[in-house]
């Protein structure tokens, strides 16, 4: 008899513990695999690459990101003062835009200054002219490139040099953006030809 | 047989002859040729020595227009049995130049360092300043180095001192770090 309650009571613990267990297992679940949670990752709720910005070409020109829509364009951070990243990325982008002629048509890959007290738009305007047409040198206040180097995480740090100096640490891959501003993917520094050749035609076609 | 041989063999059997004849004169004409073709060898293998320090192929890249630095690579071998180290080098197209440790991690992002201390050079080993890791960096530039041409600089060791070297001009994108893979087209 006293077992028997004691049994019951048992029992009953035991429910409450497995009914409180579901519950927790499905609220975990529901949290994992709502929308919008850790394991759903649906257009909306991946980590949004890009966004709008306006600032001043290599001519002295506003462009903001409402003059891009309808083409893709491709965006590369960057600085005049730097030895290598840039001169050769922009190098090796330049061949490959001109391998594609007439198919990357309207196309644009903005070169996003994040060294913008420096990279006047007339030091820019000199320094694209070693590079491919399709090339647009961006730079603005401090403040603006910032926005837009947040706006597609892109990473950038000033590294003082000796002599008061500085240089300038950075995202150095190319972002491929499609014709609605949605990314695409990347391009990886010194990605080899074929790849880079491969990817842009495929962001061409759409 | 040729007498210009037997001029070449008579003028090192004898250093002091007086070399009247023809044959002696064709000699060491010959002979000195032979001399300036095997010194000029190292010329075109564009290598420098300082002490037990060698240098091979200093290079630049051909900057874009109006840039204001510029990168030299080069490759040092310590012969000695004493480790050395790459303390400065200067180069003229610069007014100041720095030794920079550059880096891409795996987000993409780049950094640059510069190496206050300069590189060691292991005795007995070598070091190479190459593009995605060490580089010269020529900055506040005062010429632009541009392609087929050369520039001089120098370089400074801790116990080696100070040597004269000439650092070649690549194209812009040229000799890269593709020696690892040779798909390099254009």
């Amino acid at each position: 008899m006293a077992d028997d309650k004691a049994l019951r009571r048992l029992r009953r613990s035991i429910a409450a513990l497995g009914l409180t267990a579901v519950l927790l297992i499905g609220a975990t679940a529901w949290l994992v695999f709502k929308p919008g949670g850790p394991l759903v990752a649906d257009a909306t709720d991946t980590v949004e690459i890009g966004g709008p910005f306006s600032l001043t070409t290599h001519h002295g020109e506003t462009l903001a990101d409402v003059d891009l829509e309808g083409a893709p364009f491709a965006v590369f951070f960057g600085f005049t003062h730097c030895p290598e990243v840039c001169p050769t990325t922009l190098w090796e982008m330049s061949e490959t835009l001109g391998q594609l002629d007439e198919e990357a048509d309207g196309f644009r890959m903005l070169f996003v200054s994040v060294d913008p007290v420096r990279d006047t738009p007339e030091l820019m305007a000199s320094y694209l002219q070693s590079f491919d047409d399709h090339i647009v040198g961006l730079t603005g206040n401090e403040t603006e490139v910032a926005a837009l180097a947040k706006a597609y995480r892109a990473y950038w740090r000033k590294v003082p040099l000796e002599n008061g100096d500085y240089t300038m640490d950075h995202t150095a891959s190319v972002y491929l953006m499609d014709a609605e501003g949605r990314f695409v993917g990347t391009i990886a520094y010194e990605e080899d030809q074929e790849t880079r050749l491969a990817k842009l035609r495929n962001l061409l076609r759409g | 047989m040729s007498f210009s041989t037997g001029g070449a063999l008579r003028a090192i059997a004898s250093p002091l002859s007086r070399f009247r004849s023809v044959e002696e004169r064709i000699g060491i004409l010959g002979f000195t040729l032979a001399l300036v073709f095997a010194m000029s060898q190292s010329l075109w293998a564009h290598e420098f020595k300082v002490a037990d320090i060698e240098i091979v192929h200093p290079w630049s890249r051909e900057t874009p227009a109006g840039a204001k630095v510029a990168a030299g690579y080069l490759l040092v071998r310590n012969n000695g049995t004493e480790d050395d180290r790459l303390v400065s080098v200067s180069g003229e197209i610069a007014n100041r130049t720095e030794i920079h440790e550059m880096a891409v991690d795996d987000k993409g992002v780049m950094t640059m360092r510069p190496l206050g201390e300069g590189i060691e050079i292991p005795a007995g080993g070598e070091v190479e300043l190459k593009p995605r890791s060490y580089h010269v960096m020529f900055m506040d530039l005062r010429q632009a180095p541009k392609q087929g041409e050369s520039f001089a600089g120098t370089l400074t060791f801790e116990k080696a001192g100070t040597v004269d070297i000439e650092f070649s001009v690549d194209a812009m994108g040229g000799a890269s770090t593709h020696m690892d893979h040779d798909d390099h087209g254009g």
